[in-house]
């Protein structure tokens, strides 16, 4: 679908990292993020929702496999035992030998005892992920976003209430409710390693807890379609221990450092009124709630809702011409100067 | 021609006492040649056929996009396709696959199939008929239109609201395929209905419900499912139409609307909609294997109570593609218990056709082998669904990859291995030709390799955490090798497919004569030449079995089928009304000669919805109007079919 692009918004920042070269410069930059190799498996669960889950997944996929390999075997067995090697179907001959529908009784009665116990076992699980094991320390809003994450943490002291995109930290061993909401279209919850996923659908909060039993890096990813770049709606949940998560909420919610270079105070005012429609730096007269709120962005490690990695280069090409990275992102490609954007960046670097 | 008696009592003779009688009927019945013959047909076999080359048609668009899909998703980062293509692409394959080949397919076969193995001439409305295929290509170009103005649907097959509604999606492209949908359904529902009625009054005298072959049962069952579902999806892309055009607010929420309605609408449509396109799959295996195995169907009342019973639970399962939406446990678990006992009948099926492999002489023809794969597919694509119907395993695996895989293997293993087995079996029957054993055991492996390295390895890539529908992935998720062995595998398949069609084109011209009965066959088609002549029987039969011709050597019945005598009708198109659960003769039918106007006003309707997609007043009221005037030439009594009161005089 043709999008309108502004060719001015092709900036000598960008023009270097848009465009295909862009997939080899940046993806070996990406952090490794752990479990190394497979982020997004569910096989191996690191939460109490997860593993309460991949007991049954388990057992439905030992279960899977043994029928699966029982039936084949009937099959193969009975066409070795019975076949009629070498012979053609009119000059066999037809009789109606033996009575075969002992094999549905047995087959049939067994099936459905094991569907039975399976039933048991999906409901009982059911029952025992309805809520969290203890008291959920953090409730955390997340809003779905055409193509991104939006979350706020959630205090009765309003003062304490802050918002992030597209990556988190939660505490380990701690339970979080999630309250989930959709800004457009429906999106769908999901960070495999912790639980399973729920659907964001517009009119509607829906409400689930996870809980994440060893400090690491979580991916999760939004798994229902929801557009053009629905691939690139990634986020990143950072389970601390509890003394690094204070640590990090605090900064959180401090208040954005002040620029001081001269390149950075111009910067902000650059910011303040080419972004500021859309984005917010608290404390700064850049108050937009359409896209992320930037206040601490470089405390994230990722940008464009997990697709590149946040650092110097990659924001300068993000901010010349988004939409060649990703195409139909709602953030447009915006007429800057060279300079104006090199100030920009320079703000949005101090921005920790 | 004079107007007939069919109060009358037929005779019935031995085509010794009528030698003139073939070549009579045959005038009577036959379509004439040439482009107007083959717009204007009524005869079950053409439309038979004509469903079936359209969707292998359909197949082969659908397949193309699914290899052009499998190319941008070998490795991570590809960049063949723009997102919204890639949309485009894996919307139009689902919808191509699922609506246009799937169950066109089955059609085919089944309007080939009915009224020979019923023992009939033709199906109970054969204008409907034609009018069911014409219609059913024309929604199917109308949805293909898209393509021409670039605005093809991009919201899948599944077509969630609000992606759907004006504000996210401005373009025409919903429209294609909400007032497509709406098109299609008229094609399906008439020719439900038209299956329905067939079965009810068209049977030969003496075959009562229980002597029926099961593609019957299965065609039945869903025919009378359809008539349940395809209203809820009418209805949903009717609204959807509405929210769109008019502004009204079903499913917008900004005003009110519910975007869960879409999905409980389209789902008591598209759960039923699995079962309608594999049932009749599994009916053509029930009713083909046992002959190759040499031997009757184990447990044939099981077999079509697991049917029966299928469908019906069918209807009870939809919430389970909505457990993720953040339902009630206690509504959840409902929907995931029915969803584990749907597996039973499904297990009748399974172990019937075990039994009938281990206590009859399987004979390993190309038709062989794709059951036997079809069985262990079957499981396969099972087994899989029952992880996904436990609820909580269902909130991991939902929208991943494994669900692509489990999908795959339903409709492949079960609609596509069921069908190409039953080609190799009924391929003589429609062309009187065989194909070739030696390139169909080629294609056969060729088909069956690549499937499996296709979509076996899709489960693993679901547990690896890979969401549905997107179009790259990056190269840390480590997506890269699994995918590639599903894109290769893909290719194979590709190919297995195309080695199948050689055989074809090559078998029509040279392939062995087959003669009437190259499978020692027990049902009544098998008692006709190859190809049918255009009356399908010269004389109705009687049948006093489920296996008219294996009878004597089954000792089965009671007294024997009556095929080489039976009733003569002659007296201009007829065939012979029987009743409902009995079979009884009932009465002689007027079967319509051809007619250019289920065409002509397929034609006119297609105009119509153009008229609603461009929103044109004008057009659509042209269209209606013309809507209303070939009804009018259509449905004009004519005498000779008994719809003008006799002359007095006689």
């Amino acid at each position: 679908m043709p999008r309108h692009l502004s060719a001015t918004g092709l900036g000598s920042v960008g023009m270097v990292l848009a465009g295909p070269a862009l997939a080899q410069t940046t993806s070996p930059a990406l952090t490794p993020l752990t479990p190394e190799q497979w982020p997004m498996n569910f096989w191996s669960s690191a939460g109490a929702q997860g593993d309460a889950i991949n007991g049954l997944l388990w057992g439905l996929i030992w279960l899977s496999v043994i029928v699966v390999v029982i039936i084949a075997l009937l099959v193969i067995v009975g066409i070795i035992v019975r076949g009629a090697r070498g012979r053609e179907v009119a000059t066999t001959p037809v009789e109606r030998s033996g009575n075969g529908v002992g094999f549905i009784y047995i087959g049939v009665g067994i099936s459905t005892l094991v569907l039975v116990v399976y039933t048991g076992w999906t409901v009982a699980t059911m029952a025992g992920i309805a809520s969290p094991p203890s008291a959920p320390g953090l409730t955390i809003d997340v809003t779905g976003h055409q193509w991104w994450w939006e979350f706020r943490y959630e205090n009765p002291d309003t003062s304490q209430v802050f918002l992030t995109a597209n990556e988190i930290h939660i505490p380990v061993g701690v339970p979080v409710h999630f309250r989930l909401q959709t800004a457009d279209v429906i999106h769908s919850f999901w960070i495999p390693a912790l639980g399973g996923k729920t659907d964001m659908i517009p009119g509607r909060v829906n409400e689930m807890w996870l809980e994440a039993d060893k400090a690491g890096i979580y991916r999760g990813q939004c798994s229902e379609y929801c557009g053009e770049q629905h691939a690139q709606m990634a986020l990143r949940v950072v389970a601390d221990t509890p003394s690094d998560f204070a640590a990090w909420r605090d900064a959180q919610l401090a208040d954005p450092v002040q620029p001081v270079t001269d390149e950075a105070r111009l910067g902000a005012t650059r910011f303040q009124l080419r972004c500021g429609a859309c984005h917010t730096v608290r404390g700064t007269p850049a108050g937009g709630a359409v896209g992320p709120d930037l206040s601490h962005l470089m405390s994230r490690t990722t940008i464009a809702a997990g697709m590149l990695q946040n650092n110097a280069a990659n924001l300068g090409g993000w901010i010349a011409n988004p939409q060649s990275i990703k195409p139909g992102a709602q953030m447009p490609n915006i007429e800057l100067s060279g300079p104006e954007l090199h100030a920009i960046e320079t703000y949005l670097l101090t921005l920790g | 021609m004079s107007v007939a008696d069919y109060e009358r009592l037929p005779e019935i003779k031995t085509l010794a006492d009528h030698p003139e009688l073939p070549e009579r009927l045959r005038e009577i019945w036959e379509t004439k040649p040439g482009l107007y013959g083959f717009i204007s047909s009524v005869d079950h076999k053409e439309i038979g056929i004509k469903y079936i080359v359209t969707a292998f048609i359909f197949l082969v668009l659908g397949g193309i996009e699914a290899l052009v899909m499998r190319i941008q998703l070998a490795q991570p980062g590809e960049r063949l396709l723009t997102p919204e293509q890639f949309d485009e692409l894996f919307s139009m394959h689902g919808i191509t696959m699922i609506f246009l080949y799937a169950l066109p397919i089955l059609s085919g076969f089944s309007n080939f199939l009915f009224p020979l193995v019923l023992g009939s001439r033709d199906m109970a409305f054969p204008r409907l008929n034609a009018f069911s295929y014409w219609v059913y290509l024309a929604a199917g170009l109308f949805m293909y239109a898209s393509f021409l103005v670039g605005a093809v649907p991009n919201d899948g097959w599944f077509n969630y609201a609000p992606y759907s509604l004006k504000p996210y999606n401005p373009g025409p492209n919903m429209d294609f395929y909400a007032l497509g949908m709406i098109f299609l359904g008229i094609s399906t529902t008439v020719g439900a209905a038209n299956f329905v009625v067939t079965v009810m009054r068209l049977r030969a005298p003496g075959m009562s419900i229980n002597r029926v072959p099961i593609l019957v049962w299965g065609t039945t069952t869903i025919s009378v499912g359809i008539l349940l579902a395809v209203p809820a999806v009418s209805l949903a892309f009717f609204l959807l139409w509405c929210d769109r055009q008019f502004g009204t607010h079903f499913y917008d929420a900004t005003t009110g609307g519910q975007p869960l309605l879409w999905q409980h609408l389209f789902w008591i449509f598209a759960h039923p909609w699995v079962y309608v396109i594999v049932l009749p799959a599994m009916g053509l295996v029930s009713d083909a294997l046992p002959i190759v195995c040499r031997r009757p169907l184990v447990g044939y009342t099981l077999v079509v109570l697991g049917t029966v019973l299928t469908m019906v639970l069918g209807f009870g399962v939809w919430v389970h593609h909505m457990f993720a939406t953040g339902l009630p446990p206690l509504a959840s678990s409902f929907f995931s218990g029915a969803s584990f006992i749907i597996t039973i009948p499904s297990a009748i099926a399974v172990f019937a056709w075990v039994a009938t492999i281990w206590t009859g002489r399987p004979v390993f023809t190309t038709a062989f082998h794709y059951f036997a794969g079809f069985i262990v597919m079957f499981v396969i694509g099972g087994v899989s669904g029952v992880m996904t119907a436990a609820v909580p395993a269902d909130l991991q695996l939902t929208d991943t990859y494994f669900v692509v895989a489990h999908i795959h293997y339903v409709l492949i293993g079960i609609n596509l291995f069921g069908v190409l087995g039953a080609l190799y079996f009924w391929f003589p029957k429609m062309s009187g030709r065989m194909l070739s054993e030696r390139l169909g055991k080629w294609a056969f492996w060729i088909v069956f390799i690549g499937f499996n390295v296709a979509f076996l390895p899709m489960h693993l890539t679901g547990l690896m955490g890979m969401p549905r529908r997107i179009y790259t992935y990056p190269r840390e998720a480590g997506w890269g090798l699994v995918n590639m062995v599903s894109s290769v595998g893909a290719f194979v398949l590709a190919i297995g497919i195309l080695v199948v069609f050689i055989d074809i084109l090559v078998s029509l011209r040279r392939g062995r004569i087959a003669g009437p009965n190259p499978w020692d066959a027990p049902t009544l088609e098998w008692s006709i030449p190859s190809p049918p002549p255009p009356y399908n029987f010269a004389l109705i039969p009687a049948v006093a079995s489920r296996h008219p011709l294996w009878e004597e050597r089954l000792g089965e019945g009671s007294g024997r089928s009556m095929l080489d005598r039976g009733f003569v009708l002659d007296h201009g198109k007829e065939t012979l009304a029987t009743t409902v659960i009995d079979a009884e003769p009932d009465i002689i039918l007027k079967m319509p000669e051809d007619s250019p106007w289920p065409f002509i006003t397929t034609i006119v309707i297609t105009g119509f919805f153009t008229g609603l997609l461009l929103r044109s007043a004008s057009v659509t009221a042209v269209g209606a109007v013309l809507i209303l005037l070939c009804i009018l030439f259509w449905l004009w009594p004519k005498r000779r079919l008994l719809q003008v009161a006799r002359p007095q005089h006689g």
